[in-house]
């Protein structure tokens, strides 16, 4: 396959900038742990560093109902998309390395963690963040069962945990097993057990853990009420 | 407002608000994303520019050569500050390394440059340009290697009462165990970040630091500019434990850079950086020696504790709680400190007593057993209501044996059986344990202004911050109660150094001491509005939102009809700390299970019965309980800070290698308060309870451990590989 013109700088570029940095992350150039004992000299580049200009991708996507369009480099992750270009900061980084859960938003149905996805790879797709949920005069039931059994202190895993505990009880009502699911032929339930495993990529340093628990209890007990009756939670 | 009498009833004895667990009046704005955190404030100032910190690749040693150039004309780029264009830095009073390095480097990931661009995709990029040369030198990285040369730290000499030596070498019965805890990091959800922004020569920092006055000195004299020309700003912190009672390089270099690039630059700390380039609490290898009658009657008891830091630090004050907490004629504290190259050495929740209480709490487990004791009743026959360094030195308050008895008691401990390794439920080892949980009780001055306007709305303001513990409802609640409004009508303004100072958050000494401001405050408030009203004779009853005296009754508001009426002062504090010892207690009690084949370790259930004086707000001092017994079974089971003693890091640096516990974790916590209120430590005879919740809990998690499986782990972490081999022969 022949690559010519535009197309292939904008390749080049983009496989560059990946690069740089997956550099980073992994072992970056300058993070490396050197011997104690010996002169360090920085690790050699192969030549001059040639200067890319950011590679910049159009994408349209919905946010919280709204349709957005937003011109970006390519490196953006949906994470800073939300919180640079839209100025949705609710959505939290603890980690950019998928290691937190403080940055999970729900995406086309799904909860991800938007630290470890590019904005641009969203092209068309429906996302809600915790502003996406409710506000502080009118609190999605999560929102308002967090704030009933105190599951949160200093609140910064908190949007992640909200995004993920809506999610999550959407999983279980869809069928979906876990890791403790017991048999995978019966529809899984709201039990602590499937809860606590299915939040425990959400991590909150300050301890709320038993907290989020009792909260979700009461929203997942209110929704199975509802079910019988007949009506669709909110 | 002085105090140096107990305090007599006031009008915090209502308990009309104060004392009731009230939904958090953050709520609403923390769990719909709308709170802002220090790197968000989009809000507060234009054109912002982003900074990316290059952290050093050595721990120890010199820069010999810095290549800038391909960094300085990356796209984007707009600036890279480092200590070569730096200018002049000092170096604040908390910091113990410079937080800029160059050419001198102190640690691994001391930051040696930022990279300022016009976006984080291209300030990360342009960092990784940077050309480093390093002559790097030999440093100590190993604390069991340096022990032996370890000295006693400034400040911190050794006591002694009685003869230990003497009364250790009679007693009939002794322990004499070595117990080790690894470096732990604090690692809050909210990475460390600053927005810096210069007008003129007056720097407005958005930041998330948790002692804002202690911070405004500390840039003062890093970046040697009067105090007078800073503003700290954080009105939301994501947690810090101590990890963000210092400034750190996020807000020097965002100062330093926004001044090179003259606009605004906002700098978070990346997650992988925080671990090397901030602070964490330092490894401890602990001796403790135990000198006891038969009957349990302590004699002779000694704690030693050596840990390390960069030279000019301190130690780990592990010994701390053995000073106070247990009866026993001759004693002995000593602390050794090692220098280390590691990164610096500092406070973490709970300092001292976190670590100490994990091997204290086990060696009197072990006493106990070694004693054929129960081990509660081992702890309550050693009790003690003096400070058993200074006979008459009372307690204010101490409740220790009821927080074990009634702990017992809900946690069913009779059905425990005191032979190791003898519960089984199909392939678990079920076991339980318990220790005591200690914790001072600190007073520190405090300042707050309180304004009242003309719609009867008072506002609270001070430089106190609210790191997830509760602050903005403790304060509110404290005001509406001194004021004799609802709750809805207080507003709390938090975290500004345009604020009154008070006391911060650290060393669970806020809620208290922050409170005891506030109604200092508004007590000066009432006088004022008692003054307006033409209010002369007895003392006015301030309640409903109405004042009323000698059967007249008028509403609040209108002693600020003219306009706002404002009253500032400060709680300080006399020498009852001096007089009584002021402490906090708990009873800590958890039941493991032990996997009898792969030795995975799994919490049941987790009970502390906790007295600390006057519950403020039950609601969110039950979750500051909980969160601290979380993070003390997680120093429990799984957090070690890997240190590379070749190379002198913490090779763990993110929240994949470093592990905290997470939901599945953690089972359902019970708390219980005793009802108590300490007239001694303030007027709002409340203490700290912060902290409390990890003190102990760790111990109590080994001793469940070794309940279960009859396997003794004295060096912290508790893992299954150090169960493993030792389990009993599967039947
Ligand atoms: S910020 Fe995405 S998982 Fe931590
Ligand atoms: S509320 Fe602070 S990390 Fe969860």
């Amino acid at each position: 396959m022949r690559n010519h013109g535009n197309a292939d700088v904008s390749r080049r570029g983009l496989l560059l900038g990946a690069a740089a940095s997956a550099a980073l992350t992994a072992t970056p150039r300058h993070g490396q742990a050197m011997p104690a004992d010996a002169d360090v000299p920085s690790a050699p580049h192969p030549g001059p560093v040639p200067i890319m200009n950011p590679v910049m991708n159009r994408v349209s996507l919905t946010v919280n109902g709204a349709a957005q369009t937003l011109e970006m480099d390519t490196r953006t992750t949906l994470l800073d998309a939300l919180r640079e270009h839209l100025r949705l900061t609710g959505t939290k980084k603890g980690c950019d390395h998928g290691q937190c859960g403080a940055c999970t938003v729900i995406v086309d149905g799904r909860r991800i963690n938007s630290c470890l996805t590019l904005a641009v790879m969203h092209e068309g797709g429906s996302v809600t963040t915790v502003e996406g949920l409710g506000t502080p005069a009118k609190l999605h039931p999560m929102q308002a069962a967090f704030v009933k059994h105190d599951g949160y202190q200093c609140g910064y895993c908190t949007p992640g945990q909200i995004c993920s505990a809506v999610a999550v009880l959407d999983e279980i009502k869809a069928g979906i097993p876990s890791h403790v699911t017991a048999s995978l032929t019966d529809a899984p339930q709201a039990t602590n057990a499937e809860m606590r495993e299915r939040m425990s990529g959400n991590v909150c340093r300050c301890g709320a853990y038993s907290n989020i628990l009792e909260a979700m209890t009461e929203v997942a007990g209110q929704k199975m009420a509802d079910q019988q009756n007949g009506r669709d939670p909110a | 407002m002085k105090f140096d009498t107990p305090a007599a009833a006031n009008p915090i004895d209502q308990l009309k608000v104060v004392g009731k667990a009230t939904d958090r009046i953050d709520g609403p704005l923390k769990t719909t994303g709308t709170a802002p955190y220090a790197y968000e404030r989009h809000d507060v100032v234009a054109n912002q520019a982003h900074g990316f910190i290059l952290g050093s690749a050595i721990a120890k040693g010199r820069i010999s050569r810095m290549d800038i150039a391909a960094a300085k004309v990356a796209p984007g780029v707009i600036a890279v500050v480092t200590a070569e264009n730096a200018g002049t830095l000092g170096k604040g009073k908390w910091n113990t390394a410079a937080l800029l390095g160059g050419p001198e480097i102190q640690h691994y990931h001391q930051a040696v440059a930022l990279v300022v661009a016009e976006t984080f995709e291209q300030a990360r990029d342009a960092a990784g340009l940077i050309k480093v040369d390093y002559q790097a030198e030999a440093g100590a990285y190993d604390l069991a290697a340096a022990r032996n040369g370890a000295t006693v730290a400034k400040g911190e000499p050794d006591s002694t009462v009685g003869d230990f030596n003497g009364a250790y070498t009679a007693a009939p019965v002794q322990l004499d165990a070595t117990y080790t805890t690894p470096d732990q990091g604090h690692a809050m959800m909210e990475p460390h970040a600053t927005i810096a922004a210069w007008n003129g020569d007056k720097l407005t920092l958005w930041t998330a630091n948790q002692m804002i006055n202690w911070g405004v000195k500390d840039v003062s004299q890093t970046l040697n500019i009067p105090e007078e020309n800073i503003r700290l700003i954080s009105p939301y912190i994501g947690g810090g434990f101590g990890g963000k009672l210092f400034v750190r390089s996020d807000a020097l270099m965002a100062a330093l850079g926004a001044k090179v690039a003259g606009r605004p630059v906002k700098v978070a700390l990346t997650r992988p950086l925080m671990f090397n380039n901030t602070t964490h609490r330092p490894a401890t290898i602990q001796r403790i020696r135990i000198g006891a009658t038969r009957e349990g009657r302590i004699t002779a008891i000694g704690h030693e504790s050596w840990s390390g830091d960069l030279p000019g630090g301190k130690p780990e004050t592990a010994v701390q709680q053995t000073r106070l907490l247990y009866a026993g004629a001759n004693r002995l504290t000593a602390m050794r400190l090692a220098v280390l190259d590691l990164p610096e050495g500092n406070a973490m929740r709970a300092p001292g007593e976190a670590p100490g209480l994990m091997a204290l709490e086990v060696a009197m487990d072990e006493m106990a057993e070694k004693l054929g004791m129960d081990p509660i009743q081992f702890r309550i026959l050693n009790d003690t209501q003096e400070d058993p360094e200074k006979p008459g030195r009372p307690y204010s308050q101490r409740q220790l044996t009821e927080c074990l008895r009634q702990g017992a008691e809900r946690f069913g401990w009779a059905k425990r059986d005191p032979k190791p390794a003898s519960v089984r439920e199909g392939r678990w080892l079920v076991g339980m344990g318990m220790a005591a949980g200690f914790r001072n009780n600190l007073v520190t001055k405090s300042a707050a202004r309180v304004r009242l306007d003309g719609q009867g709305m008072v506002t609270v303001e001070t430089d106190m911050t609210d790191i997830g513990t509760g602050t903005y409802t403790i304060i509110a609640q404290t005001a509406a109660e001194t004021m004799g409004v609802p709750l809805d009508k207080v507003a709390v303004r938090l975290g500004d150094s345009n604020f009154p100072v008070s006391c911060g958050s650290g060393g669970q000494w806020g809620a208290n001491n922050s409170t005891a401001g506030v109604y200092a405050a508004c007590m000066k408030l009432r006088q004022s509005v008692a003054r307006k009203l033409g209010f002369n004779a007895a003392e006015p009853h301030f309640a409903d939102g109405h004042v009323s005296s000698g059967g007249h009754t008028v509403p609040l508001a209108q002693a600020a009809k003219d306009g706002d009426l404002v009253a500032e002062d400060q709680i300080e504090y006399g020498d009852l700390d001096k007089k009584y010892q002021q402490s906090t207690f708990a009873g800590h009690f958890v039941e493991v299970a032990v996997d009898s084949a792969t030795g995975e370790i799994r919490l049941r259930r987790m009970l502390a019965v906790c007295a600390a004086g006057r519950i403020l707000n039950p609601k969110s001092a039950r979750s500051q309980v909980i969160g601290a017994m979380t993070m003390g079974a997680g120093a429990a089971l799984m957090e070690e800070l890997a240190v590379d003693k070749r190379r002198g890091f913490f090779v763990n640096h993110d929240l994949a290698g470093y592990e905290v516990p997470v939901h599945a974790d953690i089972p359902h916590q019970e708390v219980v308060f005793l009802d108590e209120v300490d007239p001694i430590s303030s007027p709002m005879k409340a203490k700290g309870v912060g902290e409390l919740g990890i003190c102990g809990v760790g111990a109590a998690v080994a001793n469940a451990v070794y309940n279960a499986t009859g396997v003794r782990v004295r060096d912290y972490p508790v893992t299954l590989d150090k169960v493993l081999d030792h389990l009993p022969e599967m039947t």
